[in-house]
């Protein structure tokens, strides 16, 4: 049974400022897009719309993965209206700054030139209907990941505009994210101090999963850490940190529990195979340790929430950073998101502080 | 490299005698499966030059494959077992696994017949030779029908204690396609292990081809992980109660964590699967072990924790994985700071529940 839980005043603050670095703000409708798109594209847009790669869909838990209270009365999907999601999330929680992370889906488009249109459409829309009404937010960079001079292209173009706080790519690609292909995005990202960051989902054209299609939703969603897994293994063993010493990754949404075993898995497998990685200049977990932050939400919740405490300290109170991911089913609620108590310094360093950090924000 | 290691285990190290559940056998050449092949298939591999399925998971040349002096090839003498796994490490048992690529051949009847070439061949030639022994039945994975008759054949030689399946496939294992193996290994108390490695065609990531083996044996871990959720969300568990499940040689400090994401998530859409009557990470208590080899924590206060984690201290199997080379001193293999019950319960008596048929 579902039930909507009354939300009191009370319930709505914490004792902490709160950033949420995990929004996704929508388009009312897909010719918003369109409007931001030159007439070639907006045509394709109209006609043909996008196509990724098809025999990827799970039906959700929810009508757009989303919380059944947080469809917004200007009649368009959860995200969609601003005045509602001030009230909601904004102001509702009380936040200095909200991180949009709009998952529209330019990256997975197979036709790339599309892509790359769509993706600016999607920036300039976040600036021209999001930023420039609302100060609070800021927004990501949405990029063709797959179509590196593309991809640099329209970070150069975006790059100017410090509202911007990162380049956005979806987790499932079409190569290991460490591969020389990504490597002009990385260069373009770090010529202008941008993070990158990579958020749940995607489609790079295989399986969701090493060994095939799973068969439920539950699979698609619970089984995400594997492909963030995936990802940072490559990151290190490809040496990307020693050819881009200041690259920072930021990932979104894909758990964190699974870090200290990888790192110790990471630093083993190394200390066996380093013969076919000589180049590598640091330990697999001192990478992980110097480039990765990682965003909280969904919340990890082992069977002793004391064990929570062991997470935190491997991968150090400076690299969490809070997110609720609205208005999705799982929003993690700022009052409620942690399992357990921890020092009231480092709570304030994952609630807001590591995030103000880490973007530059006032 | 050339030189035989000499290995002394100190005794007070396993304290007692030891269940080794991951020993490798390896066939040097396709030759040698001939004697249990039909003349048909003799042909076949003669006349097409096919030397049998070439894709493997170990890099040939690498200590991680092999301990110097371990063979040549590696894994294909019963005395060099003997001498550097058995008798050093006091062990009782140990069960013998054969990672021959079948999945790897597309067509079905060479792959079932060179699978059942494979455990005839693991019969004459290792456990006939070695009454330690016990043996892993090979299978046509990609064809479930032919697995379990294959699994009817060889289940009738009691030595046969599980089913191999390479932990790399082209389709989940959870999936109804395969539960006629999970049916055939029930009924006759056959453990399913899961082992490192696997040759199925499609990439051993969610997105895509990584560059380097180091990438995919890190990776053996999420691979599992993907394997473990679909078995369980697709209730294999459900289905046949009876059935145990072995992941072999692909670390264990993840499980944890892979527990807790599962549990998680089922609270929030375990109405999606409702014959999940139980948390995953109970199924996971209750019907899967992992081998010990090899030990990702970095110490024993790590290891300890993650046994703690865990919920349980039945879960690990004592394993050396010979002859491929995952530790280097016997003390990395087992830390010999582990409480006496522990140690006892990893080093035997976790597998001595676990196996009906030892």
């Amino acid at each position: 049974m579902v039930q909507t839980l009354e939300q009191t005043a009370a319930r709505r603050r914490t004792r902490y400022a709160v950033i949420d670095c995990d929004i996704h703000t929508a388009p009312k409708k897909p010719e918003v897009l369109g409007k931001y798109m030159p007439e070639r594209w907006r045509r394709h847009h109209e006609q043909f719309g996008g196509r990724g790669h098809a025999g990827a869909y799970y039906p959700r838990a929810n009508l757009n993965a989303a919380r059944t209270d947080s469809w917004p009365p200007n009649g368009g999907p959860p995200g969609s209206d601003l005045d509602f999601l001030r009230e909601q999330l904004l102001d509702g929680w009380g936040m200095d700054y909200g991180i949009m992370t709009p998952l529209v889906g330019s990256g997975g488009q197979i036709n790339l030139e599309y892509g790359a249109a769509h993706a600016t459409a999607t920036n300039e829309w976040q600036k021209a209907e999001w930023m420039d009404l609302e100060p609070r937010l800021r927004g990501s960079i949405c990029v063709a990941y797959e179509d590196p001079e593309l991809t640099v292209k329209e970070i150069e173009r975006q790059a100017g505009d410090k509202r911007f706080v990162q380049v956005l790519l979806s987790a499932r690609t079409a190569e290991p994210l460490g591969r020389r292909k990504y490597w002009p995005m990385y260069e373009a990202a770090v010529a202008h101090d941008l993070p990158v960051a990579f958020h749940f989902g995607g489609s790079g054209g295989g399986p969701i999963t090493a060994s095939g299609w799973p068969s439920f939703y539950y699979e698609d969603h619970c089984g995400m850490p594997a492909t963030f897994e995936a990802q940072v293994t490559s990151y290190v063993f490809e040496g990307v940190f020693d050819r881009f010493p200041t690259l920072k990754i930021v990932l979104i949404e894909g758990g964190f529990g699974w870090v200290p075993a990888l790192k110790w898995r990471l630093d083993r497998a190394y200390s066996k195979l380093r013969d076919e990685v000589p180049t590598l200049q640091r330990k697999p977990s001192e990478y992980v340790e110097s480039h990765f932050w990682i965003t909280t939400q969904p919340m990890e919740e082992p069977q002793n929430p004391e064990h929570f405490k062991r997470i935190v300290e491997n991968i150090g109170e400076d690299k969490l950073m809070f997110a609720t991911d609205y208005p999705h089913w799982d929003f993690d609620a700022p009052d409620q998101a942690l399992p357990v108590r921890l020092p009231e310094e480092v709570e304030r360093k994952i609630m807001a502080e590591n995030a103000r950090a880490f973007y530059k924000l006032a | 490299m050339t030189e035989t290691v000499a290995l002394r285990v100190d005794p007070k190290l396993t304290g007692g005698p030891v269940i080794d559940c991951d020993l490798h056998c390896n066939v040097p050449k396709i030759e040698a499966l001939f004697p249990y092949l039909s003349d048909f298939w003799r042909e076949y591999c003669t006349q097409s030059a096919f030397r049998g399925p070439v894709d493997t998971a170990y890099p040939k040349g690498h200590k991680t494959t092999a301990r110097p002096g371990s063979g040549s090839p590696p894994g294909s003498s019963v005395d060099l077992l003997r001498e550097q796994a058995l008798d050093p490490w006091n062990v009782e048992i140990g069960i013998l696994t054969c990672s021959y690529a079948i999945e790897s051949i597309h067509n079905p009847d060479t792959a079932a017949n060179l699978a059942a070439a494979v455990n005839d061949w693991m019969a004459a030639e290792w456990l006939d030779k070695e009454p330690r022994l016990r043996g892993t039945i090979v299978i046509p994975v990609q064809q479930p029908e032919m697995a379990a008759a294959e699994i009817e054949r060889v289940a009738k030689d009691r030595r046969f204690v599980q089913v191999h399946m390479p932990a790399r496939s082209s389709m989940l294992y959870g999936n109804r396609h395969f539960h006629p193996i999970y049916e055939a290994a029930a009924r006759h108390d056959l453990v399913i292990q899961m082992h490192f490695g696997g040759a199925p065609g499609n990439p051993p990531t969610p997105s895509g081809w990584p560059s380097h083996y180091v990438e995919e044996y890190v990776g053996m871990g999420q691979v599992c992980e993907s394997q473990i959720m679909n078995i369980i969300a697709e209730g294999v568990f459900d289905r046949f109660p009876t059935l145990r499940w072995v992941v072999a040689e692909a670390g264990w400090a993840w499980v944890p964590a892979w527990m807790w994401r599962m549990d998680k998530e089922w609270k929030g859409l375990r109405r999606e699967i409702p014959w999940v009557r139980d948390a995953p990470s109970e199924y996971m208590r209750r019907h899967m072990r992992w081998t010990l080899q090899p030990v990702d924590p970095p110490d024993v206060i790590q290891f300890l924790r993650i046994v703690e984690e865990m919920g349980s201290d039945e879960l690990l199997l004592f394993s050396t994985d010979w002859p491929h080379w995952q530790w280097d001193t016997p003390e990395e293999a087992l830390p010999p700071d582990l409480p006496d019950e522990l140690r006892r319960k990893i080093a035997y008596n976790n597998a001595r529940a676990f196996y009906h048929r030892l």
